[in-house]
């Protein structure tokens, strides 16, 4: 217990501590990384709690698509992040009070839900381990509709190419069967250049 | 206890695989062929098997079993409703792609995305009309909004038809937004998704009355519903999109999606909500006056169109709108006779729009229809009956639309808002009538070049007879509208 309790309170320091840097670092690129850092503490606090489909899903949509994709743009971007972030740390007296108001809101939330009669709305299965329970629930009960977000899907993907796929007719293009078939004796002219004269 | 299987959604899983596999189709005859931006042919293979796709849905939604079924997970339920306004939605996309076919061809947009783009989205259409619970409502919407998207930037080249879709596209976003975040509120206060479990809560002899979360909750879903269905306040993106989508588009965009969020408006508010009439009514009656007030006096001063349609739009929408707002059953029914009639001129409409041509590029200026009678008398009458019917004259079509959803107004003791309806339809028909006028006592202007497509000329021919012929046989209608309305009274 006490090492579970030990890596629990490691997992969300590091969380906290990525979570301040993503906003205190100076260069961007640094800001995504600690994210991404962020993100990989909160997928092992879930982990830690039972919820290991919402740590698979964290890691693998936020850390393996979304942070990525911040991070392709933020390196694309020419913008001078520094310039825009000065005098950033004047606000933080004002910051500090939202986030102390916040917080005390948090804990109030918290007790009171550590404090709460158990729900039966929260009952579990008992010897389903959550990613099958969701599993049976999604291809079960909500089959349709969640054929009709594949379908959503597959639209999106026909609206992305109808209106951005530009077929050039005039670029020139590689073709390797030609390039493969190409005999010197068509290709390549051999000319005497006098001397002093050019071609 | 209904069944539980997939069955009720035949007409959609067809659509479904059909969509699939013509994409692939479309792929495959798209690379063989395409030696410039647009070659048109897998286009001209694609289109005419959506429109036959479409047609085979319609007809299974007619001929499934009526008695009501909920579908696997319970998120959509088959039952009269869901079967009229299917069959209306599927031959409504079909009719608007029979129309726009040559249009696409002129502009040289005819890729074969864009029927597959109508395919799902009238996929998402006829999921609507049969949602069953906030996450069908949710997903289905979803699936009708995104391919019209797309379908408003089509034409990728033109600044305008881009505008129209990033506007279409931020004010859709927003409007999901303010849907998903209602129904997240009813869902918090009632706990449950489904709407037989929400009526069975908020019925008569419920235990609890109403909480003041799930009323504020349902307020946001009208709000995102108004704003699929283009009324007032919610239709600020109306205007600029008919006019800056490309008219393809705009054709496909008037008729069946319009159906399809009101089918959608009225089984929510007269499914879970029934018993809350008096809540709900307040908001709808303010988005009917609001609408019919505004597209009435906004459209007085256009120029262009499909601006002016676009407007016309809102004003019916809120003239459909006084039919819900009756919140009776004889009130749901004049609704759904109303759009019935509505979609029918304005895919008519539409056909004339299309035929403004001259010297290879389409037109679009009302002054354009100058002396029209002089050069096309048949195109001529055709456009006026249907301005006549749209202005609500007596005997075409259009007048009984409007005289049913008064009328039901009015037995709901709502007369004022008929009144006010009559007022506001009085000074739209200042517009309607000023292109009858243009058309037949102005000088002429240049004459449009003849519609080469038999697409476009069967689609607007048989809209005129049907506004012509509403009057002698209205009986179909009104029995369609009746089997949609009773399947809904509880």
């Amino acid at each position: 217990m006490t090492a579970e309790l030990f890596v629990w309170w490691m997992l969300a320091l590091v969380a906290i501590a990525s979570a301040v840097m993503v906003i205190a670092a100076k260069n961007p690129v640094h800001s995504v990384l600690f994210l991404i850092l962020c993100f990989f503490n909160a997928a092992g606090m879930f982990v830690l709690i039972g919820a290991e489909f919402l740590a698979m899903i964290l890691v693998v949509v936020y850390v393996g698509a979304v942070a990525v994709l911040f991070l392709f743009v933020v390196m694309m971007l020419d913008i001078n992040f520094v310039r825009l972030r000065e005098g950033f740390l004047n606000y933080l007296p004002v910051g500090a009070l939202v986030g102390i108001v916040l917080l005390a809101e948090l804990v109030l939330v918290g007790t009171s839900w550590a404090l709460r009669e158990p729900s039966p709305v929260l009952a579990t299965v008992e010897g389903l381990d959550n990613t099958r329970a969701l599993g049976s629930f999604l291809y079960t009960e909500h089959f349709v509709v969640f054929q009709i977000a594949g379908l959503i899907l597959l639209v999106a993907i026909i609206g992305a190419i109808a209106l951005t796929l530009r077929q050039r007719v005039a670029v020139k293009r590689q073709d390797i069967a030609r390039q493969v078939h190409r005999r010197p004796a068509e290709t390549v002219t051999l000319v005497r250049v006098e001397t002093g004269k050019g071609v | 206890m209904p069944a539980l299987d997939l069955v009720p959604l035949l007409p959609e899983v067809v659509l479904a695989v059909a969509a699939l596999v013509l994409l692939l189709l479309g792929a495959a005859s798209e690379r063989r062929t395409r030696t410039s931006e647009t070659s048109g042919e897998a286009a001209a293979i694609v289109t005419p098997l959506v429109v036959a796709a479409l047609l085979v849905a319609a007809v299974l939604a007619a001929v499934l079993d009526k008695t009501p079924g909920l579908v696997l997970g319970g998120h959509f339920r088959f039952d009269g409703f869901a079967a009229v306004l299917k069959v209306l939605v599927l031959v409504a996309a079909a009719a608007s792609l029979l129309l726009v076919s040559s249009y696409q061809e002129d502009e040289r947009i005819d890729r074969f995305e864009f029927p597959l783009l109508a395919l799902f989205s009238a996929i998402g259409m006829s999921l609507m009309v049969s949602a069953e619970s906030l996450l069908g409502l949710y997903m289905a919407l979803e699936l009708q909004s995104l391919p019209l998207y797309v379908m408003a930037a089509f034409q990728r080249d033109r600044l305008r038809a881009s505008e129209a879709g990033l506007k279409y596209f931020v004010l859709g976003a927003l409007a999901s937004g303010m849907l998903l975040y209602g129904c997240s509120l009813v869902y918090g206060f009632a706990g449950t998704l489904a709407f037989s479990e929400l009526a069975a809560q908020f019925g008569p002899g419920a235990p609890q009355g109403m909480p003041i979360g799930v009323l504020v909750g349902l307020v946001f879903v009208i709000a995102g519903l108004a704003f699929k269905l283009a009324a007032v306040p919610f239709h600020m993106w109306t205007p600029d999109v008919y006019e800056g989508a490309p008219t393809s588009t705009t054709a496909f965009l008037a008729a069946a999606p319009k159906l399809a969020a009101l089918g959608l408006a009225v089984r929510l508010l007269s499914g879970p909500f029934a018993d809350w009439a008096p809540q709900w009514q307040q908001v709808i009656v303010l988005l009917a006056v609001a609408s019919m007030l505004l597209g009435a006096f906004a459209g007085l001063v256009q120029t262009n169109i499909k601006r002016l349609m676009a407007y016309s739009g809102i004003a019916n929408i809120g003239f459909a709108l006084v039919g819900v707002a009756a919140g009776t059953n004889e009130g749901i029914e004049a609704a759904l006779v109303y759009m019935i009639i509505y979609i029918v001129m304005v895919l008519g409409a539409f056909g004339c729009i299309l035929a403004m041509r001259r010297e290879g590029r389409y037109v679009e200026e009302i002054a354009e229809l100058a002396g029209l009678s002089q050069r096309r008398p048949l195109m001529a009458a055709a456009l006026a009956l249907l301005m006549f019917s749209l202005a609500g004259i007596p005997p075409l079509a259009g007048f009984f639309g409007k005289y049913f959803v008064f009328l039901a107004a009015v037995r709901a003791d709502l007369v004022w808002l008929a009144v006010l309806g009559l007022l506001a339809s009085v000074v739209a028909a200042y517009y309607y009538l000023r292109i009858v006028k243009l058309i037949y006592f102005d000088p002429a202007a240049e004459p449009f070049e003849p519609p080469a497509a038999p697409g476009l000329q069967i689609v607007t021919a048989l809209s005129v007879v049907f506004v012509l012929g509403f009057v002698v046989v209205p009986g179909p209608v009104f029995a369609a509208a009746r089997l949609a309305a009773a399947a809904l009274a509880r």
